[in-house]
């Protein structure tokens, strides 16, 4: 696991996201186990503390799940990896959106815009 | 009380410079702490009294809810900006030594981490690199089962590769009961193994804040919040 860390943003959102795109590309399947805190401050080259964090955030988001005297897993239940994947997509589409009115589209504009790109795409 | 580390009101001068002005200051059980400031700023002098090195000062500082003094030093593991070993040692000899002189001293712990930080246990210490020194440094303060470890320039001078090897040391050899303090003026690469820093001016304490709140609440790295604030100069 590597992750490029920009250290102008809390670490522990940068490992929460690096993990759900793990899971949602498959990297991570559902039912799998996580590395421990330590394995992965160690990987990673950062505090602990840091580390226990986002799995927290993970569980808070059922995203993760601890099994008593076994560690944690990636949740077994499908829908909620297709949460994330559609959380990650609105993140993306907000973006992207918010950019193009900032350049000045309109709403239309875009629309079509965005119909011609992925036909082009399409074609090769 | 889960304060392993707390200064009240804490002075000290040498002659007519004050090292240290009235720095207030605790420090948790089981975190990594930067103690950042630039040089004179009065860091090895924060780490000195904690370390129960300089006896006379104005304040008070407890170490575990004790004062600092001779229990206390049982507590405290120090690792000094110059090294403590003589010219004559070899590897082995400085671990037999620090055996010798610290009852807490868990040699098997040693031995894994000279593995870890490839020293050869018959080397010389005074052939070793910069580098090789520190790594040896830390092995020796961290090997030791104290609370509270003060690391005063743990990456000075080294370079990129052995900065890394230095750092992956401390996350693996962390114990999270106990805490780490880690005076340093260099911010690259250490900066993601703090849970908070303390900011150190001119003998001052001008900040005190968890690393991600900066990084959250001002979208700052804490080497940009501490340019920020020592830009001055």
């Amino acid at each position: 696991m590597s992750i490029e860390f920009d250290n102008n943003l809390p670490i522990y959102l940068q490992i929460m996201n690096y993990m759900k795109k793990q899971i949602v590309i498959g990297k991570l399947k559902a039912g799998d186990k996580i590395p421990s805190v330590r394995e992965l401050a160690v990987e990673l080259q950062i505090n602990p503390n840091t580390v226990q964090r986002t799995f927290q955030e993970l569980e808070r988001e059922q995203i993760v799940e601890t099994r008593r005297g076994l560690g944690r897993y990636v949740t077994s239940e499908e829908a909620k990896i297709m949460e994330i994947k559609k959380e990650m997509a609105g993140d993306l589409i907000d973006r992207f959106i918010q950019g193009m009115q900032e350049l000045g589209f309109q709403n239309d504009d875009i629309v079509s815009i965005v119909a011609e790109a992925v036909n082009d795409e399409d074609r090769g | 009380m889960s304060d392993l580390l707390q200064l009240d009101g804490v002075s000290k001068s040498y002659g007519a410079k004050r090292a240290l002005n009235s720095v207030s200051l605790t420090i948790g059980s089981g975190k990594i702490v930067g103690l950042l400031g630039s040089n004179g700023s009065g860091k090895s002098t924060l780490m000195k009294i904690a370390a129960g090195l300089i006896p006379n000062y104005e304040g008070h500082v407890w170490i575990n809810g004790q004062p600092v003094g001779r229990t206390s030093r049982s507590l405290t593991s120090f690792m000094p900006d110059q090294p403590l070993t003589e010219s004559w040692m070899r590897v082995k000899d400085a671990i037999a030594f620090y055996k010798d002189f610290y009852a807490d001293f868990d040699t098997e712990k040693a031995n894994d981490m000279l593995k870890f930080m490839r020293l050869e246990r018959d080397a010389r210490v005074s052939s070793l690199s910069k580098g090789m020194q520190k790594r040896l440094q830390l092995t020796l303060a961290l090997s030791r089962n104290a609370r509270l470890y003060l690391l005063d320039e743990p990456i000075g001078g080294v370079d990129p590769v052995a900065r890394g090897k230095i750092l992956d040391a401390i996350v693996e050899y962390y114990d999270e009961n106990s805490s780490l303090l880690i005076a340093t003026h260099l911010m690259q690469d250490i900066e993601r193994i703090f849970d908070e820093v303390v900011f150190l001016k001119d003998g001052e304490l001008i900040l005190h804040e968890e690393v991600e709140t900066i990084r959250a609440n001002n979208g700052q790295s804490v080497d940009e919040k501490f340019k920020e604030v020592f830009d001055d100069a």
